[in-house]
């Protein structure tokens, strides 16, 4: 019996030739990340445990990236700023992305895609449970608590449990207006918020393996909205040509067997995909976009690590060009690079920002700002009963700030056309 | 470890996330200062919407209003319990409020390794949804050896399913005293 990618990885670190779903591991770290949120709590149990003067186990293989509550005057949020900088500077960690530097980058998954840190065929965890973004890469990576970080910190191992595969193979070609939010979308609610727990996301299939690595990040994103363990895509040149302009360092490609073992496996057609919505307030609450209609919104959220990357914001950009949001429209883009790209690519002779900007949009810094509420002062927090329409991943009931707000999870598509006509719209009707 | 344990029951439903347990804005506080991390207790469950606080009636508060501790000591969740964030400030809030064991049909898995790695409390399963046959403030008793759950106020008792892979890390009180006691570190 072959193995799936996500057992041939785990295998590897656990110095066996074969593991089996249901194994209890012990794996090699190959990177630890954490941010602000996180990170504070991570290094008071290392220090407990390990002593005050205890070093990490690698200062290479650990990634410190704040991001989540940056712009605000909390003075909570900011203390925890300040007890990463002294970490960072005793243990003289060479990745650390300061806020308020030139260095700064935002969201931390798709920092870490950026920065070089996403490499095939590793293992990877971080103090959140968007960490599975990076199976986009064809490695390992999944989400930890505090306490998990701190032993892997003080001792570069941790215990895993190995999963069982569902594979999700998409064959011939998505419509144009069909976007990864879509399709994830669609298999959560197909499968439901908890149909892949503590089980891998396997995605397969040609029309998979058309997206670009950012279009692949976001259908890795939000296997957690399904209690994945992980999701994976297995390296091609399309990651091979995305990582090598990121990082020199040498890693190992992995493919699952053909005669390997699946818990479950589902074949689409790709071309009858459809947009579709989540409904609040659970990620599985699926409905298609064109019977969401008449729905009135108050909002269009366009960010986050899930739905903020150059490439959201050029789908966003091709439906606001030249024309005038309805309601309120909020543009976060994920790191700085990303904001980079708004400032300097072009679409039809305009940038992307000031395509936003002349559409009416408000502009964020980089940043998870309101895909989580966060502090009272975060950019586009709701604070009473609005209806958002969002690029982000979760629509629990106050996720994004005020319990009484309604979110609706979209693509970018539909949140920038949504935006235009102030009802959940298709991207078709703005598309033709 | 304690072998009983034994307290009022609090009843939630299905897909408790962890920003019902714990909203975001309050993740701000320190976990190791002991007059901060009181606001942990002040703020568990404070995400839950009212009518599903407190089941099967709802409008219970968890925690009242000045207070950082909670009246209930057995939480009863249905299925997913903990799904969503990574964030260990979801264990933790529910054992600063005053928790000492969870039971679930069943739990999103990082919620569940958090809980056990970290010894905040013992997340029980059981076989079947507990919703129907307790309610929020009945007594119940926890009996670790027999592994079964008692509930006084109708004096009906169950079986708690097997721990499994994680029973050892339980035993040893959390993951850095299973390796210590295994020779890890």
């Amino acid at each position: 019996m072959g193995l799936t990618i996500t057992e041939k990885i785990l295998a590897a670190h656990a110095g066996k030739d074969k593991v089996t779903p249901g194994e209890t591991i012990w794996v090699d770290v190959d990177v630890l990340m954490t941010h602000d949120v996180c990170g504070p709590g991570t290094i008071s149990i290392f220090k407990e445990q390990f002593g005050k003067n205890a070093k990490v186990f690698d200062p290479e293989k650990v990634v410190i990236i704040p991001d989540h509550y940056i712009f605000t005057s909390d003075k909570h949020a900011n203390r925890n700023i300040d007890i990463l900088r002294e970490f960072v500077s005793e243990q003289n960690l060479p990745f650390y992305y300061d806020v308020g530097t030139e260095n700064y980058k935002g969201v931390c998954h798709i920092a870490l895609a950026q920065e070089g840190h996403n490499r095939p065929g590793e293992v990877l965890f971080g103090t959140d449970s968007h960490t599975c973004t990076s199976g986009a890469f064809g490695m390992f990576s999944t989400g930890i608590g505090n306490t998990d970080a701190a032993f892997i910190l003080g001792t570069g191992k941790l215990w895993v449990k190995v999963p069982e595969t569902m594979q999700f193979e998409f064959t011939g070609k998505f419509p144009d207006y069909i976007m990864a939010k879509d399709i994830i979308l669609q298999v959560i609610g197909d499968i439901g918020v908890d149909g892949a727990t503590y089980r891998t996301m396997e995605w397969a299939g040609d029309a998979i393996m058309n997206f670009s690595m950012e279009e692949r990040m976001t259908l890795c994103n939000m296997a957690i909205e399904a209690g994945g363990k992980n999701a994976v895509i297995e390296a091609d040149e399309v990651t091979l040509k995305y990582v090598n302009k990121r990082t020199n360092k040498p890693y190992k490609t992995y493919n699952s067997d053909q005669d390997a073992n699946y818990f479950f496996k589902k074949t689409y057609n790709a071309s009858t995909m459809e947009p579709v919505v989540a409904k609040p307030h659970s990620p599985d609450n699926k409905a298609l976009v064109r019977e969401c209609s008449d729905i009135k919104i108050d909002r269009s959220y366009i960010g986050s690590c899930t739905g903020g990357k150059y490439n959201d914001f050029l789908a966003a950009a091709n439906i606001l060009y030249g024309k005038k949001v309805a309601v309120n429209t909020f543009i976060v883009p994920a790191t700085t690079e990303v904001f980079k790209d708004l400032e300097c690519k072009t679409l039809n002779g305009k940038t992307l920002l000031n395509i936003f900007k002349e559409a009416g949009c408000e502009i964020g810094d980089a940043s998870c700002a309101a895909c989580l509420g966060g502090p009272k002062d975060t950019f586009g927090r709701t604070h009473g009963t609005e209806v958002v329409v969002s690029t982000t991943n979760r629509n629990f009931p106050g996720r994004m700030g005020s319990k009484q707000s309604e979110v609706y999870l979209a693509s970018p598509y539909t949140a920038a056309a949504s935006a235009l006509t102030g009802r959940i719209t298709d991207p078709r009707e703005m598309l033709n | 470890m304690k072998q009983i344990i034994t307290g009022k029951a609090y009843v939630l439903g299905d897909d408790i996330d962890t920003d019902q347990i714990i909203p975001a804005e309050h993740l701000v506080y320190s976990l190791s200062d002991p007059e901060e991390k009181k606001n942990y207790g002040k703020f568990a469950l404070s995400g839950v919407p009212k009518i599903e606080a407190g089941l099967p009636e709802g409008n219970k508060l968890f925690v009242h209003e000045g207070k950082f501790e909670s009246e209930y000591t057995i939480i009863i969740g249905g299925k997913n319990f903990g799904c969503g964030s990574s964030r260990e400030h979801a264990p933790a809030c529910l054992k600063i409020a005053g928790i000492q064991a969870v039971i679930a049909k069943s739990y999103a898995r990082i919620f569940y390794r958090n809980s056990v790695d970290g010894g905040f409390f013992i997340p029980f399963e059981t076989l079947d949804k507990l919703l129907n046959s307790i309610r929020t403030g009945d007594t119940l008793k926890i009996d670790l050896e027999a592994g079964t759950l008692t509930n006084n106020s109708s004096g009906q008792t169950l079986k708690l399913q097997p721990l499994g892979e994680v029973a050892e890390i339980v035993k040893a009180g959390n993951i850095f005293e299973y390796a210590r006691k295994t020779g890890m570190i």
